[in-house]
């Protein structure tokens, strides 16, 4: 046993495509910790999902080795992969019930593959409904259930065989943003609650955000950042996770805020200063305008983050108040360099330095 | 030919159409369902991909669904002699319509279980399903209806085929029709053998739909 449940090394994947060869992942290292809510998060058409299927070998990787609580995967003969998979489950974006079953059916059926006697099966499901909050529904059939509904039912199918892991594939992408935040918390509840490990796919960063600990970025096959959710927020290194961190900078790029180059601060804001009316008081104490850029306010894992960007007084000396008023009050901030467009700088959090 | 002949002749041919019709629709799904299955699970995207066999599979059910059925049955006739001991009468005909029936099955199976959708089928094999689970528990269930409404198709057109038969002494309502219809020229007992005919396809397929959707819970 080591504390990593999944372990990926140096997994190549290549598809044999009219159009030649494809390379969906290219020499994949990566190592999930027991109890993590792992996010793996990129655009599509990155090779997330391909990543995701090749760790229950839905997908075979071309090279490299996958290894599960200890047991390399890859290359075993398929029965002895089929008893390693009953603790993985598997929930994905269009729920994949079978449409012929009805709700308690489908959540029974991971227990009638492996042999687990039929009222044993049927008293797990039924508790397993309570779980996910759907007791009154056992008997309808998904056609009779909402999109939410439905993946809560996969949600009490993937607890059904008592999984080590639960790979989510999209699993709230073809919901509306309410049904999600609702799947979101069950999921969360789940990993923390039952410390069964979790690995989330997705290309919305609010899905890492209200889920995941540890996040993994992948852009052309490769990872190219990984560590901390709330690391990677406060300084991505890597272009691609501050697009992604920053969904919409690119249409950001509007004429009236590349005017101002000069005097920039990039605030961060945390739980206690994100609710304070730091702006408009440090203006009256300082007697200086200052221009408001950018603002957002975020939360990881339910902690209030903020962020702003402001451009100070150009008088030298109420810029200089300003930031001691900052400082007083216990913003964080970074001053951006002059011509460098602020939401290509690196996204400055919880400290003061800034590495590119 | 008096009321209550006539009668009794079309009540005994009707029953060895039934008869012809489903028997050979039996056998020809305990041939044609594994085929059929087979021919899903070796191709390409299937669960157990084989190349070759599927290939080869496939060929021999496009050859003999290629050879019409008439002639189909008048070249397989000194075999079937060979192998049951006659070449005419419901026995050889239903034996002759088995062999082109099954590979039409085959195929009406490979339709029906490509409807199911391939994330189900993926869904099971993530949860460690071996072939078998995933053919009875998924391809299976998840294909009923459709593979019921096939059903019903492949029995209709296996009473053609068993009417088609008639031409050959194969007894049954085809038989009726051509010897009293055409050969004694009596088109009026032809005609009753057709409205017999039309009425038996008719209830066929309004069962069939019924008891696929019937079993269907997609729609409730």
């Amino acid at each position: 046993m080591s504390d990593h449940i999944i372990s990926l090394q140096g997994v190549t994947k290549e598809f044999d495509t009219k159009n030649g060869k494809v390379v969906a992942l290219r020499g994949i290292d990566l190592d999930i910790s027991r109890g993590d809510s792992y996010g793996i998060i990129g655009l599509s058409g990155a090779g997330k999902s391909t990543l995701v299927r090749t760790i229950n070998l839905l997908e075979q990787p071309t090279e490299g080795k996958v290894i599960f609580d200890g047991n390399v995967l890859t290359g075993i003969r398929s029965k002895d992969l089929n008893i390693q998979r009953r603790k993985i489950s598997m929930i994905f974006q269009q729920f994949n019930l079978l449409m012929q079953r009805d709700a308690i059916g489908n959540i029974c059926f991971p227990m009638e593959i492996a042999g687990v006697p039929r009222a044993e099966a049927r008293a797990k499901a039924e508790e397993l409904l309570k779980v996910v909050d759907l007791e009154d529904r056992a008997h309808s059939y998904p056609s009779q259930l909402s999109g939410g509904q439905k993946q809560r039912v996969a949600i009490a199918r993937a607890l059904a065989s008592d999984p080590e892991v639960i790979l989510c594939d999209e699993a709230t992408s073809a919901l509306d943003p309410k049904t999600t935040r609702s799947i979101l918390k069950l999921l969360r509840q789940i990993n923390e609650e039952r410390g069964i490990t979790l690995v989330v796919i997705t290309h919305e960063m609010n899905v890492i955000k209200q889920l995941c600990n540890k996040v993994a970025v992948i852009e052309n096959g490769e990872i190219v950042e990984r560590g901390d959710v709330q690391e990677i927020f406060a300084k991505p290194k890597t272009r691609a996770a501050r697009k992604l961190f920053f969904p919409a900078s690119e249409e950001r790029e509007t004429p009236g805020i590349k005017t101002a180059t000069r005097n920039r601060l990039r605030l961060a804001f945390n739980e206690k200063t994100a609710y304070k009316p730091i702006i408009s008081n440090m203006i009256l104490e300082t007697g200086a305008p200052v221009n408001l850029l950018y603002a957002n306010l975020d939360a990881l894992l339910d902690e209030q983050k903020g962020q702003m960007v402001i451009c100070l007084s150009d008088d030298k000396d109420a810029a200089e108040r300003q930031k001691a008023y900052l400082i007083r009050e216990g913003v964080d901030f970074t001053e951006i360099p002059e011509e460098s467009d602020y939401y290509d700088y690196p996204l400055h959090g919880f400290s003061e330095e800034v590495t590119e | 030919m008096d009321t209550h002949t006539l009668i009794t002749l079309l009540g005994e041919e009707t029953v060895k159409t039934l008869l012809m019709t489903l028997v050979g629709t039996l056998v020809s799904y305990l041939i044609g369902l594994p085929i059929g299955v087979s021919l899903i699970i070796t191709s390409p995207n299937g669960i157990k991909p084989m190349g070759l066999y599927n290939k080869v599979m496939g060929f021999i059910v496009n050859v003999i669904r290629s050879v019409p059925f008439l002639i189909l049955m008048i070249a397989l006739m000194p075999y079937i002699r060979k192998v049951i001991g006659t070449g005419i009468g419901p026995k050889a005909i239903t034996a002759a319509l088995i062999v082109a029936a099954a590979p039409f099955v085959a195929r009406l199976v490979e339709q029906s279980l490509m409807e199911v959708d391939p994330g189900v089928i993926e869904a099971a094999q993530a949860m460690g399903a071996g072939t078998f689970q995933i053919i009875w528990k998924v391809l299976l269930l998840e294909g009923r209806p459709s593979l019921l409404n096939g059903a019903a198709v492949a029995m209709i057109n296996i009473l053609g085929y068993s009417a088609m038969a008639g031409t050959v002494g194969g007894g049954g309502l085809g038989d009726v029709a051509i010897r009293y219809g055409l050969y004694r020229f009596q088109p009026a007992i032809m005609w009753i053998t057709i409205i017999i005919l039309v009425i038996l396809v008719q209830v066929m397929q309004e069962a069939g739909i019924r008891i696929a959707s019937k079993l269907d819970n997609r729609i409730s």
